[in-house]
């Protein structure tokens, strides 16, 4: 089986190892994974904060990168989401690009969900001996309806003790631009996150999104608390 | 609608504040709770409910597409009956309506039920400026009334207040004897309703729904003020949205069950009240007189565009303001409008126009969390990018020069739709971070960066990238 990874702007250039770690999950399984170095970016960024003339530049880039991809993986619930939702809509009803994009929204999948229902892989062998809890990442869990995968890969972790945090699924308060646009309710939120974390425990929080994650560490780091942030993919390659 | 001195409905002024009040905070957190889990217990005991939600969206839609002869149909029916529709292409009309037919009768005091409409069209002021006194008899309203406040809910207008805040109040404002006892509370407030009730010679009332079919208006309330609001004094107003008729009496079953479950996780209310026109012969109670005044104020406009027109779905449950995050954390008042939380964040703009509340549709994370709840299928955020989208539009088309932001979009937007100058862009970045932020991230000292850091450490961008690292794989894996 061929997948393209799409690995997202943020991974690629602050987070690389949540790349790696994707690929070396994906091959563990036999996959043959195939990053193709013209890709940029989804076009998210300008179509969530009302540029869209931008974001159809962007997605018609996406788009001839990725249009001939078998399977595209992203370890990403927002991007996933963009790609599936969003793309085809940038572009008028019944043009050539609109029908492109909706097949390739069809082959698009977010890494948990490629691993559970495409893979049909629960444990990728991982082991991580630390007290985990995890934030539904809001894309993934309402835009795409993911909310088991991210949980039963992680449940399989050896040696972890998974902790449900209180109001896993409310949002952490980034947002993209809202993060800086309303940046006072955004880190209010965070901190209501933060708190959760804390309150039951957790001394990592895993998520699929490094948006959210990033938001998190942000305000964790300033705020000096021993919480540390890792990728649903990072965790998983702890084999 | 709130606007400032440049005439614009503005969210940020208000944010900060609201957050640093500790006595809203704590009464936010409390009461929104109280009030999320009754509505998961009244939803999750309805094993349809998701079809049930699927089956209204399909009324509705089918409904604005026909609105017109829906809206006829309704005419038709109340006038059958004895009763007088009037037709109000805006607010000023349906005010100008209200104040001329009290003037007529000489009314110099009237009883009023919960209605958001006439918060909408602002009737309580425009009554106050003839030297007409309103009285709010919803206990809700009553409260904010009294305190000089604007409804802080769509459904729970005093959700803002805790019972200390209302005793005191009401030793203050109304005499009564410094006490957190809510049957005195309440009893308080009844006395004096009850006066009004009996005395009023106008009452007026919002409706839910009105129902083409058989014409009738159906009012959905727990204290049975708006009961009295209606049957006691001789003229009976009731201000209707143009997109609250809905087709059947055999709808009103679907949605009935839908609004009071998401509103206030009841099963029912306390009090249905179905209206068909006035008193009629032989009846012993009643208005004399009946009028349905259906107010258009901007709606028609929203039915061009099918997307947005789903914002006319919207049944006033207020369950998207419970669960919304920003709407927790800063409150209803924040949002300067009569509609606040998400619906007021695609309804304001939309009933206004763009220009004017530029910053609703950004004051959302996109979380979606509404458009999971709303009882009526309104996809929230979807309509939230269309309005930033028209936002950005008029601000960026009107601007002599091009804004900063828009700039940076167009910059990006380049270098993102080309794989070399990705590249080039990389290396730049890696540049500006040595320069300004010694590898501990873009400590750039201009929004966004600016306002990200206020409270929040950036990430460093990573000495190599993905693409970099790939580049090497061998070295990689
Ligand atoms: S938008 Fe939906 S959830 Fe919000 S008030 Fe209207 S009907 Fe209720």
């Amino acid at each position: 089986m061929k997948v393209s990874l799409f690995v997202t702007c943020l991974v690629d250039q602050f987070f690389p190892s949540v790349g790696t770690s994707a690929i070396r999950v994906l091959e563990k399984f036999g996959v043959h994974v195939d990053f193709d170095p013209r890709q940029t970016c989804c076009g998210q960024p300008a179509s969530n904060s009302g540029y869209s003339d931008e974001a159809r530049q962007v997605g018609a880039h996406y788009l001839e990168v990725f249009q001939d991809s078998e399977y595209v993986v992203v370890p990403s619930g927002s991007c996933c989401t963009m790609v599936r939702r969003y793309l085809p809509e940038l572009f008028t009803e019944e043009s050539p690009e609109a029908r492109k994009a909706r097949e390739l929204a069809a082959r698009t999948f977010e890494l948990s969900e490629f691993l559970i229902s495409v893979l049909k892989v629960s444990d990728t062998g991982a082991r991580f001996p630390e007290i985990v809890t995890y934030h539904d990442s809001c894309h993934l869990l309402r835009e795409l309806g993911i909310y088991e995968p991210p949980r039963r890969l992680i449940r399989s972790v050896r040696d972890i003790d998974f902790r449900e945090m209180a109001n896993s699924t409310r949002c952490c308060g980034f947002g993209g631009t809202f993060s800086v646009k309303f940046e006072d309710v955004s880190v209010a939120l965070a901190e209501d996150k933060v708190r959760a974390i804390q309150d039951c425990g957790a001394r990592f929080v895993v998520a699929t999104d490094v948006s959210c994650l990033m938001h998190l560490d942000g305000l964790m780091r300033r705020n000096h608390i021993p919480v540390k942030t890792i990728h649903l993919a990072e965790l998983l390659a702890k084999f | 609608m709130r606007k400032n001195q440049a005439g614009m409905i503005k969210i940020s002024p208000h944010t900060g504040p609201a957050l640093a009040n500790a006595t809203l905070q704590a009464n936010l957190k409390n009461t929104v709770g109280k009030v999320l889990h009754v509505h998961q217990l009244a939803v999750s005991e309805v094993a349809n409910w998701q079809e049930l939600r699927c089956h209204a969206e399909q009324v509705k839609a089918h409904t604005l597409a026909r609105l017109h002869f829906y809206l006829q149909e309704l005419e038709k029916q109340i006038k059958g009956q004895g009763g007088k529709v009037v037709w109000a292409d805006n607010a000023q009309d349906a005010l100008d309506f209200v104040v001329e037919l009290a003037h007529q009768r000489e009314i110099r005091r009237l009883v009023k039920s919960k209605s958001m409409l006439s918060e909408e069209i602002g009737l309580n002021e425009a009554l106050e400026r003839e030297r007409i006194e309103t009285v709010e008899t919803d206990l809700g309203e009553f409260i904010v009334q009294l305190a000089g406040e604007p409804p802080f809910h769509i459904t729970a207008p005093a959700l803002h207040k805790s019972r200390r805040e209302i005793a005191q109040l009401f030793s203050q404002k109304l005499g009564m004897e410094p006490s957190e006892d809510v049957q005195q509370i309440t009893a308080t407030a009844r006395t004096l309703l009850r006066e009004h009730f009996l005395a009023a010679r106008l009452g007026i009332t919002g409706a839910n729904f009105a129902v083409a079919e058989t014409g009738t208006i159906v009012v959905v309330e727990n204290e049975g003020n708006a009961r009295l609001c209606l049957s006691v004094p001789e003229t009976h107003v009731v201000l209707v949205g143009i997109e609250k008729v809905i087709p059947r009496m055999a709808d009103l079953a679907v949605f009935l069950k839908l609004l009071t479950r998401s509103a206030t996780g009841q099963r029912i209310t306390s009090y249905v009240n179905l209206i068909n026109a006035g008193r009629r012969e032989r009846e012993a109670d009643g208005p004399h007189e009946f009028y349905v005044v259906l107010v258009d104020n901007g709606r028609s406009r929203l039915l061009v565009d099918p997307v947005m027109r789903q914002t006319l779905h919207c049944i006033r449950c207020g369950a998207c303001l419970n669960v919304c995050p920003v709407y927790q954390k800063i409150g209803g008042h924040a949002y300067q409008s009569a509609y606040p939380g998400p619906i007021g964040a695609i309804l304001t703009p939309q009933l206004t126009s763009i220009e004017s509340a530029p910053e609703h549709p950004f004051a959302s994370s996109l979380c979606g969390a509404c458009a999971e709840v709303c009882p009526v299928r309104i996809p929230i955020p979807h309509i939230l990018l269309r309005l930033r989208a028209q936002a950005q539009r008029a601000k960026n088309g009107k601007a002599a020069r091009v804004p900063a932001e828009k700039w940076a979009f167009q910059l990006w937007a380049w270098s993102m739709s080309s794989p070399t100058r990705y590249s080039r862009m990389e290396a730049l970045l890696r540049f500006l971070q040595k320069l300004f932020g010694r590898d501990q991230g873009l400590r750039l000292p201009f929004p966004p960066f600016s306002q990200w850091l206020r409270r929040r450490e950036l990430p460093a961008l990573a000495p190599q990238s993905f693409r970099q690292i790939y580049r090497n794989r061998k070295v990689m894996l």
